[in-house]
């Protein structure tokens, strides 16, 4: 059994006062995660990543399209037993303390007074708010809010994990920890469906992502391989060139960038390579390093968008490039 | 449905340690006071105006309170998301919604209590003394509680569909039109177009008639209120309750949190 | 709003319960609404039988608290009342008449305020307004709202009887009263008593009294005082009058001052009224009071 499977979602917003036209923020998502993995879905803000989450947590509904979380449709409210949600900046009852509401959040599983009792002591720890247990959430800085939501969100020991934006607000010292946490629940077998615009964290975590943009998907499979679109351009640095030797290499594109007495360039064909290490040699240069250098995901991400951008006009990616929220 | 329990104690819990509640409890209290210093400059009426000020500050207060609470509990929580929290777990929605009515129902139940017992000490304090007469109030307040049992079931219900500021000024309008139901419709009866006395009279019978609660004054002057008309205005308020909430669970269900 | 939702499936039957519920408690509420329509009926609001408009006005806006104002604004007039007062005699009462008609649309049951507003709207200044007519449609609207309520139509006849000395009027008036259910014994030979011998001095004690024994504060009380001694010392007056009359049928001549009584041992000291001011005789031969006496103010109505 997958552990999300969305079939075709799509979702439209009702958008101006008088004629409603309505405004696609999804559009056809048809994705699958499978049990124990950690799945990343990543775009730019506005991409619809969180509308996406919230659709299969039922809190929005989709205009067309369907969907299931663990085998369960998504008006079933019982799949909910086994889900755990950390909402992004979340925000909780100010005035209950940390240790009350994750008893109020036990609660609402049903689980016994007792159970409620152990798993916070436990999950308190775990989080690293056992000092704070009796203070009131107002008082919280925001990594304490951000620790208590992980702990709320899993309560109830679920099986599958989402998260919206996790890292968000994080010092580095945070986001490590949160890290490691997602680490761990993926050792212990669950599975973590988390959204982020933070393409590094998603490298380090994700077995699996999908890439969406203005509401569609662009990609999606193994980082491995999308990382593996081939060698961005080969790195070369020499020492000392001579500028002859410089003005004859810029023929084969690329920059050359000086620092100290070595230059180092890049040479965006591979195959002109072998070619241009012969140059070098014949000009009697010395070389210091040959490296290939990969795409990154962010790379990949921002040709995805400019080819968006090409294609759809341009202004509405730009914006999302440059603004955010 | 057994997730209705837990979301009201907790509803509970929160609105008790709300600094505005506490603040107006005291508020309340000094009032009671006041209206001990007042009857001694007021000649003649000492005993009646205990009563008026000490009933009217209950009902004026109560007021305040259940809307502050109200939009504090459920509008802001609303607006601020944190129900998703709640949402994201096997909660359905109508369970959300009645376990939040009964946490502001019984919050403001108990503050009612504090507030009665402050009355009834302003009141011996002031008369010396307390018989079976003085239990009298104990219907009126009871009323009062009836009409706040109301608005809150108004406050949640302009809650799910309009921002905090909205719902608050949408209750304090019904809540004044409420009272003033039975002089619209007799003013309707009064003018000679048709057309306004239907209107009047749907309306007296659509929107809450809070004025069938009101008995301060006539408490005030040692009128009892009948048994027959406790248990009308206790359905009453069952059924525009019960009316309001139905209608609260309507719209949330289909409502959409972006 | 809705966009094709599948909830409408999942929610099936807490939306079916929701909606039978609106409906069927909406009927309920009209039956529920009649019913309780009917019980108010028995403390029906009187306001809507006195449609007197700044009042009204006032109590929709009090939203239930309308005995907490009548309260305040009766504080008012008490207020009020005293500060006209101390502003020496020439006090100006001006404000009495609307300020208790305000109080009074705010709770026609505050019997106090009718009470107090007979007297002193009715009474001459320095002590009131001045204005028997205002008195007069004060205390008929305080009938109006508390039929039952005796004493003001002991009210009402008195301000005919004592400032209007219309006497055939006050006489009937104390007869309707007399037949409200509580009213005193006294009431009914009253009526008979100012039908018969109109303003006597007897009758008017036995009303002031009355207002003095069951006075609500205590300006009416020192008004029934002050005007029950006034009462003292027509009596003595009267007394007075009997023996000078006396003094000349005996002596041939009139007395030049109470002096001569005293000599000729018709008195056995110097007459003074309750104030303690010596009587004297006045130019037409009959006593009077002396010239220093409070009285003499209240005697000049």
């Amino acid at each position: 059994m997958l552990a999300i499977e969305t079939t075709n979602l799509t979702k439209d917003y009702p958008v101006g006062f008088w004629r409603k036209r309505p405004k696609r923020v999804l559009e056809g998502l048809s994705i699958q995660v499978e049990k124990g993995e950690v799945f990343g879905l990543l775009g730019p803000n506005g991409a619809g990543k969180s509308t996406t989450l919230k659709i299969l947590l039922h809190l929005v509904f989709p205009s067309s399209g369907t969907a299931r979380i663990l085998g369960k449709e998504l008006h079933d409210v019982s799949a909910h037993e086994r889900i755990g949600f950390l909402p992004e900046n979340p925000y909780f009852y100010d005035n209950l303390t940390a240790e009350e509401f994750l008893n109020y959040a036990g609660a609402l599983f049903s689980l016994p007074a007792a159970e409620r009792r152990s798993r916070t002591g436990r999950l308190l720890e775990q989080v690293g708010l056992t000092g704070s247990r009796n203070l009131q959430v107002r008082k919280f800085s925001k990594g304490m809010v951000q620790r208590l939501g992980i702990a709320q969100a899993l309560i109830n020991d679920p099986e599958l994990v989402f998260l919206d934006e996790p890292m968000s607000g994080l010092d580095p010292l945070g986001r490590r920890e949160v890290r490691d946490l997602i680490l761990g629940l993926k050792e212990q077998g669950k599975t973590v469906f988390f959204s982020t615009h933070i393409l590094s964290d998603a490298e380090m975590l994700c077995d699996r992502v999908a890439i969406l943009n203005l509401g569609r998907m662009q990609g999606c499979g193994e980082l491995k391989e999308m990382l593996a679109m081939g060698i961005a351009s080969t790195e070369i640095v020499i020492e000392s060139p001579r500028q002859e030797l410089l003005d004859e290499l810029k023929s084969y594109g690329g920059d050359s960038v000086r620092t100290g007495d070595r230059v180092r360039v890049e040479i965006p064909k591979e195959s002109d390579v072998p070619a241009v290490l012969g140059r070098i040699l014949q000009a009697g240069a010395r070389i210091v390093s040959v490296n290939p250098v990969k795409i990154s995901l962010e790379d990949y991400f921002l040709a995805q968008v400019a080819k968006d951008s090409r294609e759809s006009g341009g202004k509405e990616s730009r914006a999302q490039l440059t603004g955010g929220r | 449905m057994n997730r209705i329990i837990p979301i009201a104690f907790h509803t509970f819990k929160e609105a008790v340690r709300d600094k505005v509640l506490y603040n107006l409890i005291i508020f309340a209290l000094l009032m009671f006071g006041c209206a001990i210093l007042f009857s001694s400059i007021s000649v003649g009426i000492e005993e009646i105006i205990v009563i008026d000020l000490g009933l009217s500050s209950i009902s004026v207060f109560g007021l305040i309170m259940a809307i502050f609470i109200g939009i504090g509990l459920v509008s802001k929580e609303i607006e601020r998301r944190t129900i998703f929290h709640i949402l994201s777990k096997p909660v359905r929605r109508f369970e959300f919604i009645i376990g939040k009515y009964l946490g502001l129902v019984f919050t403001l139940f108990v503050n009612t209590i504090i507030m009665t017992v402050g009355f009834y000490i302003a009141l011996f304090y002031q008369t010396r003394r307390l018989d079976a007469g003085d239990l009298a109030p104990l219907a009126t307040i009871y009323f009062i509680l009836l009409q706040l049992a109301i608005v809150v079931a108004l406050a949640i219900f302009f809650s799910c569909i309009s921002t905090p500021i909205m719902t608050a000024v949408f209750t304090f309008c019904v809540f004044v039109i409420g009272h003033l139901l039975s002089e619209m419709r007799w003013l309707g009866e009064a003018t000679h177009s048709a057309v306004v006395k239907k209107v009047t009279a749907v309306l007296y019978y659509l929107l809450p008639n809070l004025s069938d609660f009101d008995f301060i004054t006539r408490t005030a002057h040692g009128e009892k209120i009948s048994g027959a008309l406790i248990l009308s205005d206790s359905l009453y308020a069952l059924l525009y309750v019960t009316v309001l909430i139905s209608a609260s669970i309507l719209i949330f269900e289909e409502r959409e949190f972006r | 709003m809705s966009y094709n939702t599948p909830s409408i499936s999942h929610g099936f039957s807490s939306r079916r319960i929701c909606w039978a519920l609106l409906i069927v408690g909406f009927a309920f509420l009209y039956a529920v609404q009649r019913q309780v329509d009917d019980e108010l009926g028995v403390y029906a609001k009187i306001s809507d039988v006195l449609y007197i408009p700044a009042g009204t006005n006032l109590r929709r806006l009090s939203l239930g608290n309308e005995g907490l104002l009548a309260d305040i604004y009766w504080t008012r007039v008490v207020q009020y009342f005293g500060r006209s007062h101390m502003e020496n005699a020439g006090g100006r009462f001006d404000l009495l008449a609307p300020l208790l008609r305000i109080t009074t649309d705010l709770d026609p049951q505050l019997i106090i305020a009718y009470r107090f507003g007979g007297v002193f709207l009715m009474e001459p200044p320095p002590i009131g307004a001045g204005q028997p007519e205002a008195a007069l449609q004060l205390i008929r609207r305080g009938i109006v709202a508390n039929p039952d309520y005796w004493r003001l139509w002991e009210d009402l006849g008195f301000v005919y009887y004592w400032d209007l000395k219309d006497y055939k009027t006050a006489a009937k008036i104390f007869k309707v009263g007399s037949e409200r259910p509580g009213a005193d014994f006294w009431m009914k030979s009253l009526a008979g008593t100012v039908a018969a011998k109109g303003g006597d001095i007897q009758t008017s004690r036995l009303l002031w009294s009355e207002i003095y024994r069951h006075a609500d504060t205590d300006a009416i009380r020192r008004t029934a005082e002050v005007h029950l001694t006034l009462l003292d010392a027509l009596e003595q007056m009267k007394r007075l009058d009997s023996l000078l009359a006396l003094y000349r049928i005996k002596e041939g001549h009139q007395a030049q001052s109470f002096y001569d009584l005293y000599a000729s041992g018709f008195l056995r000291g110097l007459p003074r009224d309750p104030t303690g001011v010596p009587y004297v005789i006045g130019p037409d031969g009959q006593a009077q009071l002396g010239q220093g006496s409070n009285l003499k103010i209240l005697l000049a109505q």
